[in-house]
């Protein structure tokens, strides 16, 4: 076990040294940066800024002093908002998390329960009724449904804020303050759960119709068992068992923001920092997020697999 | 001591009753069980009367020469224009329909495109193995490791920089779609090659000596074809969806070429987007109409061609 | 002796698309108080749906018609509610089956299945549960039975897993053990060993064993009585030595006849010849005509019905016509 983690841990440096350098590469060869965007600068001024940010190094030279900042812990520093990218990741992070982790909670129990259900009463019309909401789930274009519902429940009805996670000029604090941000959170929150909800459901759904064709579902009922306690305890056990292996692969959603919803709903987590930096070619901090997602995927990717060897009787002992 | 099934009298028995009659083809049955899942023909009928409106539809249209017509600018719908008319006077549902051609062709070329691509590649690695496999696999984890919408961003930056034609960019943007998509299926025709290898039937093939490239032409890719034809029809359904994300956000597919993603774009004007909905809505209505009708025909397909697939 | 099961007339019948597949058809049989009955047959005969229907398994399932009576010490199981039929389920009737390797829970350990049916239906707890499950794993013939109930199914055997099905089976004092193909997935040592300990048990506790089985070395190891099943109906039954002394059915004798015997090598085994009848392709006549070696003019006419034709035994055969008229 300790040598698979080793190696796993050698390739997943190895995979992220590689994903850097594309990222860089892929930004550096972006034509327009910060500097030659913004037209209040003189020809001299431009000049001197690219000299101070290094921009006129060569392209090796420039990835190599990156990286090794990198590995100090220090991902740059955003020249539209002269501060530090990680202490403006910081800052966005958390929101962006709020909002993820609600949603992928809401998305997960939802489908476990509906996908169960629907796999037990396979054929049924709820079932039929579950599948096509699953389809229109999984073909929804995230950002027509957000505007879409904007429309709907916060412009035409006004039942709730369109955007932003306070009301404007609002300084609410306490209970007010934590009222207002549920408030403006609904919205982006439901979006957020219709948009996953539907793959997900569909895997529960079929991995629960898989397991009670089980010969030991059936060693189960002769035995004499309650449905319930087939169904809870020797069916559902083993659904949610490869379901592990999806965990992980939330990571980068709960930690990396919507890029789309965020923007949609104007909500103050890392995936708008991400759009507004990309209007100013704002290098530094699209380096960073997009790192930062790269490096969420790998260590996803891995807990998944630790993940799936812990839980599962049969590969745990390998 | 123990009473064997029949087995050699049953083959024998069914070789014989196969000269009788000739019975239908997989693919004959594969088509009988689908006809048979409503969900998946209401899908193909909607899916073909997509295709059929927006290709041959325009040619019935008026406006299909998108006049300029200021006096009769961002009109709500009307028994002239049944959904209404844009800023410039155009008939939305004109231009939806023309939408629909690039959206749909988009949407195509980037599928073959990328099936193409996950094909060959997974099977080369799938095959050869080895080397090969590792080359093709390590880039195929680089790219998936990387974000994709961020590396469409990227990519839809640099057309805009580079100043691309917008004629073309059409083009591009369909090549960016293969470029994100090939890594999951090549993964996915790879894994099935290489439990096909593993199977009796290629045993058989290596014991008889055929060469390799006999056994990758005639023994392999047939078995691999149901899987391809699935996934490419739910791949058209992804690469619907990523054009139009792009094209909303002005960096695929720009006007006056029109899509579907690029004419909700309009949302993003205050006013257009709360009091003139007819502008937005029906194109993000053609985008979820479309995509769901090929999942779920796509979906009716892997469940008559591979079950075993069914996720 | 009374009779604790009692068969009369079960037909299960699975409604496709396709057609009406007559798995079981017009079934009738009786099990004494500890007596052995072995049903034989070939796959797909319908054997194991007469044990699925008296275990109550397929009730309920889609497009499953069941008719006729099942009488238990009693009482009628087709007409019993779903928490009645479940409280003799595991209880009254346990059920082993064929493949060991896939009928225990992966992700449950052994310990934990084996308490589930005692908590259920005995009411114990899970202390003196586990305690009882212990001694059964040892009565079953596995030392190390504390270690053996932590273990996870994988870890063990298959010859290790149908001791724990039966030890499961046994738990909660069954008066009917349904046995189905219960060695046909081990290897032929274990295979003796598991009807060794079968019989013993049987012996100790005075259940009765329906035993269902294509091997006809099972049989005559272990059935009181046999019964033959060709494509949902009873063929032929009877005492095991009668049976197998003089078979009647042209089947029964085909059956026999293709069991190699040991030191007489032939020049080739023997086969029946041509398959098993679709379900769905069922006409109002002799099944077995066009295999049968004395196949007559009435039996692609009628269907014989099952009469008796001998001491204690039956058989649905022309070849009998005027014997079971009398009887």
């Amino acid at each position: 076990m300790s040598t698979y983690i080793t190696k796993r841990l050698i390739y997943m440096a190895v995979i992220l040294l590689a994903a850097s350098l594309l990222i860089f590469c892929l930004y550096a060869l972006t034509p327009g940066d910060f500097i030659s965007g913004n037209i209040k600068l003189t020809p001299e001024r431009k000049a001197e800024l690219r000299e101070i940010y290094g921009l006129n190094k060569p392209l090796l030279e420039r990835y190599a002093t990156w990286m090794n900042n990198a590995f100090h812990g220090n991902f740059g520093y955003s020249l539209a908002q002269q501060r530090p990218v990680l202490t403006l990741f910081n800052d966005y992070i958390w929101n962006s998390f709020l909002l993820a982790a609600v949603s992928t909670f809401l998305t997960w129990f939802i489908a476990v329960v509906v996908g169960v259900v629907s796999a037990y009463k396979q054929y049924s019309w709820f079932d039929t009724l579950v599948l096509l909401l699953i389809f229109a789930a999984m073909s929804l274009p995230s950002f027509f449904i957000g505007l879409f519902l904007i429309k709907v429940l916060a412009v035409d009805f006004k039942w709730l804020p369109p955007g932003g996670m306070l009301t404007t000029g609002s300084n609410a604090t306490g209970m007010a303050y934590i009222k207002e941000v549920i408030h403006h959170m609904a919205l982006p929150v439901i979006v957020m759960t219709i948009l996953g909800v539907g793959s997900l459901t569909r895997y529960f759904r079929t991995n629960m119709i898989e397991v009670i064709k089980q010969d030991y579902i059936r060693t189960a009922r002769a035995k004499g068992l309650k449905e319930g306690k087939v169904l809870y305890r020797h069916a559902l056990r083993n659904a949610l068992l490869p379901a592990i292996t999806l965990v992980g692969f939330e990571l980068p959603a709960l930690f990396g923001g919507s890029l789309i919803i965020e923007k949609i709903f104007n909500w103050p987590g890392i995936g708008q920092l991400y759009m507004s930096s990309f209007s100013v070619r704002d290098y530094p901090l699209l380096m960073g997020f997009t790192m930062l997602i790269a490096i969420l995927t790998v260590i996803g990717t891995l807990i998944s697999d630790l993940l799936y060897h812990l839980a599962d009787p049969r590969v745990r002992l390998h | 001591m123990t009473l064997m099934e029949p087995h050699t009298a049953r083959a024998a028995e069914s070789q014989k009753s196969e000269t009788r009659y000739k019975k239908p083809s997989l693919w004959k049955q594969a088509l009988r069980h689908l006809l048979r899942n409503k969900l998946a023909v209401s899908g193909f009928i909607v899916v073909a009367f997509m295709f059929l409106a927006c290709f041959i539809g325009p040619l019935f249209s008026p406006y299909a020469d998108n006049k300029i017509n200021m006096s009769i600018m961002n009109k709500p719908p009307s028994w002239q224009h049944w959904l209404g008319t844009d800023k410039l006077g155009r008939d939305v549902l004109t231009r939806v329909l023309q939408a629909g051609r690039i959206s749909l062709t988009v949407g195509l070329a980037s599928m073959a495109l990328s099936v193409f691509l996950g094909t060959l590649l997974g099977a080369l690695a799938g095959y050869y193995r080895g080397i090969v496999d590792q080359i093709i696999m390590r880039i195929a984890d680089l790219l998936l490791t990387i974000p994709g919408l961020p590396l469409l961003f990227i990519s839809g930056a640099l057309l805009s920089e580079w100043k691309v034609p917008t004629d073309y960019r059409m083009y591009i943007v369909m090549l960016m779609l293969s470029l994100v998509n090939w890594p999951g299926l090549a993964r996915m025709i790879r894994g099935q090659l290489l439990s096909l290898r593993e199977q009796e039937f290629m045993h058989a093939a290596v014991v008889l000596g055929l060469r390799d490239r006999r056994k990758l032409l005639h023994h392999l890719l047939p078995n691999l074809v149901p899987l391809i034809i699935v996934m490419a029809t739910l791949n058209i359904g992804g690469a619907i969806l990523s054009e139009s994300v792009l094209s909303f956000f002005g960096l695929g597919v720009m006007p006056p070429t029109p899509t579907w993603g690029n004419m909700i774009d309009a949302a993003n004007n205050m006013i257009d987007f709360q009091q003139r909905p007819w502008l937005w809505i029906p194109p993000g209505l053609s985008i979820f109409a479309t995509v769901i009708a090929i999942n779920l025909f796509g979906d009716g397909l892997r469940d008559v061609l591979d079950p075993k697939l069914k996720r | 002796m009374s009779a604790l099961l009692k068969i009369e007339g079960l037909s299960t019948h699975f409604i496709t698309e396709e057609g009406r597949i007559k798995a079981v058809d017009e079934v009738s049989l009786r099990i004494l108080q500890g007596e052995t009955v072995c049903i034989v047959g070939e796959s797909g005969c319908g054997k194991s749906v007469t044990a699925m229907s008296v275990m109550g398994l397929l009730q309920g399932g889609l497009g499953v018609a069941i008719d006729g009576r099942i009488t238990f010490q009693d009482t009628d199981l087709l007409s019993l509610n779903k928490a009645e039929i479940r409280a003799i389920r595991g209880h009254e009737i346990a059920m082993i089956f064929q493949e060991p390797m896939s009928s225990l829970n992966p992700v449950l350990t052994i310990g934990e299945q084996l308490i589930e049916p005692m908590m259920e239906h005995l009411k114990l707890n899970k202390k003196v549960a586990r305690e009882r499950a212990t001694a059964l794993i040892e009565q079953v013939g596995i030392s190390r039975s504390k270690q053996i109930m932590n273990s996870y199914p994988h870890e063990l055997s298959g010859g290790m897993l149908q001791r724990i099905m039966i030890a499961m089976a046994i738990s909660c004092g069954p008066k009917l053990l349904i046995a189905d193909e219960p060695t046909t997935a081990l290897d032929v040592t274990i295979q003796a060993q598991i009807l060794d300990m079968l019989r013993q048990i049987k012996e100790e506790s005075g259940m009765a064993i329906l035993l269902i089985t294509h091997d006809l070395g099972v049989v005559a190891e272990m059935a009181d009585y046999v019964v033959v099943m060709y494509a949902g109906k009873i063929v032929e039954e009877g005492e095991v030595t009668k049976l197998f002394e003089d078979p009647k059915h042209p089947y029964t004798q085909g059956l026999l006849r293709s069991k190699p015997v040991l030191g007489q090598r032939q020049e080739e085994l023997f086969s029946i010849p041509g398959q098993v009848p679709n379900l769905l392709e069922l006409q109002p006549y002799c099944y077995f005509h066009d295999r049968c070696e004395h196949c007559m003019a009435i039996c692609r006419t009628q269907e014989p019905e099952l009469g008796v034709v001998g001491h204690q035994q039956k058989a649905a055969c022309w070849l009998y016509g005027e014997v079971a008229h009398h009887g």
